[in-house]
C-alpha cells in the first residue's frame, strides 16, 4: 500500500509545516468564533426586538448570509478589504460575518426554545421585561445554546479551508503546497484531513464533555 | 377594589370573554367555576393582563389599566403586577435556580426588599408551608405538590393584595391535592382577597364569599356558595352542577 506509505511520509517530512498549517487554520477559527459570538449576540437581539425596523434588519442579515455561498462572500470581501487590511485580517471579516449570522440564529431558537410560562410567571410577579430576560429566560436558554453553538465552532474549523482559495498558510493552502513539491496530491489531502478529523473530533468531544458538565452543576434535567 | 367593565377577549375569531362586568370587593374571596372552555382562565389571565383583553375596562383601587385596547405603561403594569400575586397550574417554577432562589428573585429584583430582607421572610414562609428543608434544593427534585405549595409562597413573597389562582390543584396528584388546598386556606384567613378558578366545588363552597359561574363566555350566576351550590337559579348552573357534585 504505497499510498499509506506516502501519507506517512509526508506527514513525518512535512510535520513542521503541517503544524504551521494546523496552527493558522486554529487561529482564524479562534478569531472567527470569539468574534462571530458578539457579533451573534447583537443580530439576535435584533431579530427578537419588539422595535419591527430592528428586527427586520437583523432578520435580513441572517437570511442574506445564509442564502449566499461562504465562498462567495469570502471572494467578495476579500476583493473589497484584502488591500486595505490584509489578507489575512479580510478572510477573518468573511468568516466572523458569516458565523455571525449562524450564531444569531443558534441564540434566537434557543432564548424562543424556553416555555412562555417562564415568562409568564415571572412577568406575573411584577418583573420587567428586562429583568424578566436576564435573570429568567437568558440562564435557560443557555443551556439549549451552548452545544449548538459547540457544533457551529466545529464547523467553523472546517470552512476555514475555504480560506485556502487566498493562500492564508492555513492547512489547506499546506496541502497545495505540499502537493506541489511533491506531486502527491491525494497523499497531501489525507494528510491534512487527518489533522483536521484530530482536531475537530477533539473538540466536539470536548464540548461533550462541557456539556456534560454544565447539566451537573446547573443541576436540573 | 377591582372593576371590570365589558369585557371581551377573542383568539382570532374565536369570541372567548363575551362581556363580563364584575366587582370585586376588598378582602373578598371569589370562586369561579364552570365548564373547560367557558373562559374562566382567561378571565383570570386577563385580569393582571397575561392576556391583552379586546375591548372592556380594567380598573384596581381607582387606578385605570386597561381601558378600550389602551394599556397602562410598562412600569405601571409592573407595579400592577407586584400587587397580585398569580399561581397557575403548571407551577412555573425556574428550573434554573433552587428554591430559595426562586423566592427572592421578584422581591429583590424589583428592589422591593434587600436581599437579607427577602431571604428572612421567605424562611418564615417555607417553615409555614413545611418545606424548610427544601431551601436549596432545584426544583427538579421536587413533587408536584412542593412545588405547587413554593409557588404560591414565591408569590406571596411580593406581599400582594390580590392573589389570582388558575386551577391550582388540576395538573396535581390526588394525594397532593389537599397539602396545596390547606395552603390556598391559609392564604383565605390571612384575609386577602382571593379570585380562584377551580375544579374542587366543596372546597369552593368552603372558603368562598361568592362564587360566579360561567358558561360561553359569559358569567351566567353570582351568588353566595350556600345559594349558588344548593339553589341554582338558571337553567345552565342547575344542569353543570348535577353533572360534577
Amino acid at each position: 500500500m504505497s499510498i499509506i506509505e506516502n501519507v506517512i511520509k509526508i506527514i513525518i517530512h512535512y510535520f513542521p509545516m503541517l503544524l504551521r498549517g494546523l496552527g493558522v487554520t486554529l487561529e482564524l477559527s479562534a478569531i472567527t468564533v470569539f468574534f462571530g459570538a458578539f457579533i451573534g449576540l447583537f443580530v439576535c437581539l435584533l431579530v427578537i426586538s419588539p422595535i419591527k425596523i430592528l428586527s427586520f434588519l437583523g432578520k435580513a442579515y441572517v437570511e442574506i448570509i445564509r442564502g449566499v455561498p461562504l465562498l462567495l462572500q469570502l471572494c467578495a470581501i476579500y476583493l473589497v478589504f484584502s488591500s486595505v487590511i490584509g489578507k489575512f485580517a479580510a478572510t477573518a471579516v468573511a468568516l466572523i460575518l458569516n458565523s455571525g449570522a449562524y450564531v444569531a440564529e443558534i441564540m434566537r431558537a434557543g432564548i424562543q426554545a424556553v416555555d412562555k410560562g417562564q415568562t409568564e410567571a415571572a412577568r406575573s410577579l411584577g418583573l420587567s421585561k428586562m429583568k424578566t430576560m436576564i435573570k429568567v429566560i437568558l440562564p435557560q436558554a443557555i443551556r439549549n445554546i451552548l452545544p449548538a453553538i459547540g457544533n457551529e465552532y466545529v464547523t467553523i474549523i472546517k470552512e476555514t479551508s475555504l480560506a485556502m482559495t487566498f493562500f492564508v498558510g492555513d492547512l489547506m493552502t499546506i496541502q497545495k503546497e505540499i502537493g506541489s513539491v511533491t506531486y502527491l496530491y491525494l497523499e497531501a489531502y489525507i494528510a491534512v484531513g487527518i489533522f483536521y478529523f484530530i482536531s475537530t473530533f477533539t473538540l466536539s468531544k470536548l464540548i461533550l464533555a462541557m456539556e456534560r458538565r454544565m447539566k451537573r452543576s446547573v443541576g436540573y434535567s | 377594589m377591582l372593576v371590570i367593565r365589558d369585557l371581551y377577549k377573542n383568539f382570532g375569531k374565536q369570541d372567548i370573554l363575551k362581556g363580563i362586568n364584575e366587582t370585586i370587593q376588598l378582602g373578598e374571596v371569589v370562586s369561579i367555576i364552570g365548564p373547560s372552555g367557558s373562559g374562566k382562565s382567561t378571565f383570570l389571565r386577563c385580569i393582571n393582563l397575561l392576556e391583552i383583553p379586546s375591548k372592556g375596562s380594567i380598573t384596581c383601587q381607582g387606578q385605570v389599566i386597561f381601558e378600550d385596547g389602551k394599556m397602562a405603561k410598562e412600569y405601571e403594569i409592573n407595579h400592577y403586577r407586584q400587587k397580585m400575586g398569580m399561581v397557575f397550574q403548571q407551577f412555573k417554577f425556574f428550573p434554573h435556580i433552587n428554591v430559595i432562589d426562586n423566592m427572592i428573585l421578584a422581591p429583590f429584583q424589583t428592589k422591593k426588599m434587600t436581599k437579607e430582607a427577602a431571604i428572612e421572610k421567605a424562611k418564615g414562609l417555607l417553615l409555614k408551608v413545611g418545606l424548610m428543608d427544601k431551601m436549596v434544593e432545584y426544583p427538579r427534585t421536587l413533587s408536584g405538590g412542593q412545588k405547587q405549595r413554593l409557588a404560591i409562597i414565591r408569590a406571596l413573597m411580593m406581599d400582594p393584595e390580590v392573589m389570582l389562582f388558575d386551577e391550582p390543584t388540576s395538573a396535581l396528584d390526588p394525594e397532593m391535592v389537599k397539602d396545596v388546598l390547606n395552603v390556598i386556606k391559609d392564604v383565605v384567613y390571612m384575609g386577602m382577597t382571593v379570585v380562584i378558578v377551580t375544579h374542587e366545588m366543596r372546597f369552593a363552597e368552603e372558603i368562598s364569599d361568592r362564587v360566579l359561574f360561567m358558561d360561553e363566555g359569559k358569567i351566567i350566576e353570582s351568588a353566595s356558595p350556600s345559594d349558588l351550590f344548593h339553589h341554582p337559579q338558571h337553567v345552565r348552573t342547575q344542569a353543570f352542577l348535577s353533572k360534577v357534585l
